[in-house]
């Protein structure tokens, strides 16, 4: 019944009591600890803290639990409770060339120095279900052998081999002093430069940037991407407070970093060259920072001179409907009481109604 | 509000929440403050600001709420309504905020409250001078469905480039007969800006213009704050030989027999039985108080069928 949608305070808290006994579930299972999402299913707790901007697997663990593994709902939590925090400075631009490496691969060399990395990855699984995983019983896997030599310590990344041969495009030359925008404090501004854009679809949502991708590929708006190179690891984050003068290193986070190379024609000014589109994603969120890096690559076909008519090269386009906290947000208020708006459309249709009726007769007549 | 008792900045948070006084930190009130007043010094312009994320949802009122949260002292009376009515659930959720993060007096009344909240309705009671009214506003841009982009809106309204919302009017004449627009009836503010007054019935147009009251409109997911200062002209658009009419209906309030304020349908079985009922769930209260009676004035509104059904329960 739709007058059920006014509701009392009352009809408010029964409903948040029984989400919170929905929650829980079954009183005789055990409660579902953080330690427990941390660690086995740390591939959410990453792209619940890459979409909610902040890292920390903790509150990432605990935002998911409360929103009983609804990952956007989770996000929506981390990015409410970010917005509270006090700025304390902006680190020092992370250098992933020293990233200690757990995974790299590049699909444009078959070897290139440090060499290829698999690491933890889901590409070789055939996806079989496995029936031992339904028992808790079987808690230990056959340990993983350790590789017979040490993985390189900083391995060159792919774009920079290139780049000493002039191959590929310069990366940006802006000066690391320059201020970087930040969305969450000033609205966006078109056209967009390009730390906007990145700042943006970092916090996008992985499965719009994952069809805004898979479109370019398809002939909307196609970038000719290779995988130069994608890596996982840790990187040192360093800040340089004013009142020391040097950089101190305040911990380690976990990056994926996936750098496309793409082809591009050259103009009457530039060489024919590769250009760079860049993914960056917190922890383990491969399929993510490909799918950024496609699409940062569409966005800057203003930038290089190209014809823009796909949607994925469509900056107001992508960068406006990226978020999933706001598109969640607007899309669900549909819940919302509408009644005055849609007794003012009731009373139109009758209204038009009565008219196109006595049209119709008139002309019967 | 009351500019005295706003907390400076810093002010440690308000009693057991942990969080400022109004949830806000003082520094973004501060930009927000900035931003009205610009927006008070340009009736009817959008004015973009750093808009935050806000622990309730988009589009469920983020732009108002801060807007509030910016404007709103401790000696302030909230009042928050959607559909015109108080007990309606986000405009219990967004009361409750406020109780909680501002712990500010909270009322039903429209003539007792300073500020009040507002989701698609303007009060049926006038307001008073010294009064501020927020708009909860989903999508702040006039010319949106007729334009997408926002780079190109925004020429359009510096040039004041406003014809093509006059052809969509004109368009519905030649089409119907009359302007087929109901609700989120575009405006001209000041006689300088387009304006979208959020989605209000075409009903409540006429009271924004010349009213005493401050007239805010916050848009939270799109980040524009935009307002209407007291006593200034707001024009709904239309045609000499067209002019702007508002919605009519055959019946006057079952409860206490209103005869000019905007009526809910409510759905009463389902062989087609429907009752009118006054949308300002206050206004209705106040004028049955008086002794004023409609057809059924024993029917009851649709909150308390379902309060019963809990009660039951």
């Amino acid at each position: 019944m739709y007058v059920a949608v006014k509701g009392g305070e009352k009809a408010i808290e029964n409903s948040l009591k029984l989400l919170a006994e929905e929650r829980r579930g079954d009183s005789n299972v055990p409660v579902l600890t953080l330690e427990q999402i941390k660690s086995q299913m740390a591939i959410a707790v990453d792209r619940v803290m890459t979409e909610g901007s902040i890292y920390d697997r903790d509150l990432a663990a605990l935002a998911i639990k409360q929103a009983q593994g609804d990952i956007i709902e989770a996000v929506f939590l981390l990015r409410a409770y970010r917005t509270t925090l006090p700025r304390f400075g902006v680190s020092k631009p992370v250098d992933t060339a020293k990233m200690a490496i757990r995974r790299r691969i590049s699909a444009t060399y078959k070897d290139l120095p440090g060499g290829q990395v698999l690491g933890p990855t889901y590409d070789y699984t055939h996806r079989l279900l496995d029936f031992d995983l339904a028992d808790h019983h079987v808690n230990r896997p056959e340990a993983a052998p350790t590789a017979p030599r040490a993985v390189a310590d900083g391995m060159p990344r792919v774009t920079d081999i290139l780049n000493s041969e002039g191959l590929i495009e310069e990366e940006a030359t802006e000066p690391e002093t320059r201020q970087v925008a930040d969305l969450t404090r000033e609205p966006l501004d078109f056209p967009a430069d390009r730390d906007v854009r990145l700042q943006n679809l970092a916090r996008g949502d992985e499965g719009f940037l994952l069809a805004l991708g898979y479109s370019s590929q398809r002939g909307y708006g196609n970038t000719h991407p290779f995988a130069g190179e994608i890596r996982m690891g840790k990187v040192s984050v360093e800040i340089e407070p004013e009142e020391l003068g040097f950089a101190i290193d305040i911990g380690d986070i976990q990056l994926t970093e996936c750098q496309m190379i793409n082809q591009f024609q050259g103009t009457a000014e530039t060489p024919p060259q590769f250009t760079r589109g860049y993914g960056l994603a917190f922890g383990q969120c491969e399929r993510k920072a490909m799918a950024m890096a496609l699409v940062d690559r569409s966005l800057r076909s203003r930038e290089l001179g190209e014809e823009t008519t796909s949607p994925a090269q469509d900056e107001e386009f992508v960068l406006y409907h990226t978020d999933n906290v706001e598109a969640s947000g607007f899309l669900q208020h549909l819940k919302l009481p509408h009644y005055v708006d849609f007794q003012s459309e009731l009373e139109l249709v009758r209204r038009l109604r009565g008219e196109y009726e006595a049209r119709r007769q008139q002309t019967a007549e | 509000m009351n500019e005295q008792t706003i907390p400076a900045s810093g002010t440690p948070a308000s009693g057991k929440t942990g969080y400022n006084f109004a949830y806000l930190d003082e520094q973004t009130k501060r930009m927000i403050r900035r931003t009205i007043l610009k927006a008070v010094s340009i009736p009817g312009y959008q004015v973009p600001f750093g808009s935050r994320e806000m622990p309730l949802p988009y589009g469920w009122g983020t732009g108002g709420i801060q807007v509030t949260a910016s404007v709103i002292g401790p000696d302030d009376t909230l009042k928050v309504i959607d559909q015109g009515a108080d007990d309606t659930t986000n405009a219990v959720s967004i009361r409750r905020f406020f109780a909680r993060t501002a712990g500010v007096a909270t009322t039903d009344e429209t003539g007792e409250a300073t500020v009040i909240q507002t989701r698609h309705r303007i009060p049926e009671e006038p307001l008073k001078h010294g009064q501020i009214l927020v708009y909860q506003v989903p999508i702040p841009e006039p010319l949106r469905w007729l334009e997408p982009r926002e780079s190109e809106t925004r020429k359009m309204h510096a040039l004041q480039e406003y014809g093509v919302m006059y052809v969509r009017l004109y368009e519905d004449i030649s089409k119907y007969g009359h302007i087929s627009t109901a609700y989120d009836y575009p405006v001209i503010v000041n006689s300088r800006y387009l304006m979208r007054p959020s989605p209000i019935p075409k009903f409540d147009n006429p009271k924004m213009d010349n009213n005493p009251a401050l007239q805010l409109f916050g848009a939270g997911r799109e980040k524009r704050i935009y307002a209407v200062p007291p006593y200034t002209s707001v024009k709904s658009l239309d045609f000499k030989d067209y002019p702007f009419e508002i919605q009519k209906w055959e019946e006057d309030c079952a409860l206490c027999g209103a005869e000019n304020s905007f009526l809910d349908e409510i759905i009463i079985d389902d062989q087609g039985g429907r009752m009118f009922v006054c949308s300002d769930s206050d206004y209705c209260q106040k004028r049955r108080e008086a002794g004023y009676r409609g057809k059924d004035p024993s029917a009851p509104r649709g909150n308390e069928l379902l309060d019963d059904a809990a009660e039951s329960a």
